[in-house]
């Protein structure tokens, strides 16, 4: 049987993915911004922001509709209520974005510190967790979402990585302090981008097979 | 099939198999009544549900070429009460029924509560009393009546007959209290007031509610037994059946995609 709410949760699906496709712009500009040194770049990401914002309230408001209107049970209900959830994840990526952006454009300001390997490297990691964690999305591929969880580990370990690189600059040259220290940030802006992945892939795992996995180690 | 209850047995219902003449109306269903909870019956129309609810109480007694097999054990004394040997009066005494159109008797409110302690032998004025208050009181309609306790039974709103029959029901102080489809006549206002009085009465009382209005099964009760062609499909409590049901068969009809 066809029915109209199926069209409505079709188009939610729709929605969600095209607010996914910015995000990843978003993130991708972003480390594009920081790497080519293209302040003007980072300035229209930090605009495109408010675009991802309206989509965040547009599929809360087609939720709370959906859930008012037709209530659904079972696997209707966990894909709405998933739904809400990614929404924000995905926000709060785009956020972390902006706030790459943010760095970025200060570090232009001066000359460039080292040559940015190492953050590249974890930004097209993470990018790879976004995109995979929205396809576990669209295709219920729970073992794609399950491996999105192991992956996050990885970001974690550049992340320290890079920490410890940052910090001999730091102690051999007092003066790149401000620079290291923004660098810094842009890597755990990235590495907060990866746990929002994460945190994805586990309302994956939940909208398919109905089992919290979030909070408990993760399984591949 | 059957979940582990925190709560003690109340009714088991083991291998039950119902025949309508030679037609099969329930085969094999095995179901656990949890003390002191609501059990809903869901399912869409034919699958058995209210045949099943009627079981409890023998009502099929009433028609000619039914038959029973299997058992449905009443506890805490155990009997079978689709036993032969049983006397249906015995368990319709012990297990009460809420039919889907309120059903009051042609005559006065008091007397309709009344009823069924008369016919057990009260007949003191004041116990009869003291029980019809108590009735009418736990059914949510002392306020509205207890000025008119003598005008005729059909002078009330239909939701207020409903709770007028529930509180006929409570009277004799059953232990089970079958409940078919008891809204599906009432307004949306009067629907609330019954489901939130059945909330109330499983402190007193175990329930079973036969409902064809899923979100009701939902808001009600703690167990939701899901039946398909007379057999049961999927039991379990009631958060579980409608979050993430185990069964295909459940997961569509709860969702609405049953074809």
């Amino acid at each position: 049987m066809i029915r109209h709410f199926d069209e409505e949760l079709k188009d939610l699906k729709e929605k969600i993915l095209r607010m996914g496709g910015l995000v990843e712009e978003q993130i991708r500009g972003a480390i594009r911004a920081l790497a080519e040194r293209d302040s003007a770049l980072a300035r229209q990401i930090i605009d495109n922001d408010l675009r991802v914002n309206a989509m965040d309230v547009e599929v809360d408001e087609d939720c709370l509709r959906l859930l008012a209107l037709h209530q659904p049970a079972a696997r209707d209900l966990r894909f709405v209520t998933t739904t809400m959830k990614i929404s924000t994840e995905l926000e709060r990526m785009s956020d972390l974005a902006e706030n790459i952006c943010e760095r970025a454009i200060e570090l232009n300001e001066e000359p460039q510190l080292k040559p940015y390997i190492d953050l590249p490297r974890m930004a097209n990691w993470t990018l790879r967790m976004v995109k995979d964690s929205l396809d576990a999305f669209v295709n219920q591929d729970t073992v794609l979402a399950r491996k999105v969880c192991a992956d996050d580990d990885f970001v974690d370990d550049l992340t320290e990585q890079l920490f410890r690189e940052l910090l001999s600059f730091m102690i051999e040259d007092p003066r790149t302090i401000t620079r290291a220290i923004r660098l810094t940030f842009i890597g755990k802006y990235i590495e907060r981008i990866a746990d929002h992945a994460t945190n994805m892939a586990e309302l994956v795992v939940y909208l398919v097979e109905g089992k919290i996995i979030r909070h408990t180690l993760p399984t591949v | 099939m059957i979940p582990t209850h925190e709560s003690a047995t109340k009714a088991e219902v083991k291998g039950l198999n119902f025949y309508y003449g030679k037609v099969q109306a329930l085969t094999d269903v095995n179901l656990t009544i949890a003390e002191g909870q609501v059990t809903a019956l869901i399912g869409p129309s034919g699958c058995g549900k209210t045949t099943c609810l009627r079981c409890f109480n023998r009502m099929h007694d009433l028609y000619q070429g039914t038959r029973y097999e299997g058992e449905i054990i009443l506890y805490p004394d155990k009997i079978n009460v689709i036993d032969h040997s049983v006397d249906p009066i015995e368990v319709r005494m012990r297990v009460s029924m809420v039919f889907q159109k309120p059903n009051p008797f042609p005559k006065s409110i008091f007397e309709n509560v009344a009823y069924g302690l008369r016919i057990r032998g009260v007949d003191r004025r004041s116990e009869l009393h003291e029980k019809v208050e108590l009735a009418l009181r736990d059914a949510a309609l002392w306020d509205e009546v207890k000025d008119r306790l003598r005008d005729p039974a059909y002078v009330l709103s239909g939701g207020q007959q409903q709770r007028l029959c529930i509180a006929r029901a409570l009277a004799p102080d059953p232990e089970l209290l079958l409940f078919d489809e008891p809204t599906s006549a009432l307004d949306p206002t009067a629907t609330a007031r019954i489901e939130e009085l059945v909330s109330q009465l499983k402190e007193k009382v175990t329930i079973v509610i036969v409902t064809h209005n899923m979100q009701q099964a939902a808001r009600v009760s703690d167990f939701t037994a899901f039946m398909y062609l007379g057999r049961l499909v999927e039991f379990d409590k009631t958060d579980r059946m409608f979050t993430n049901p185990s069964n295909k068969l459940t997961e569509d009809y709860i969702t609405g995609r049953f074809s």
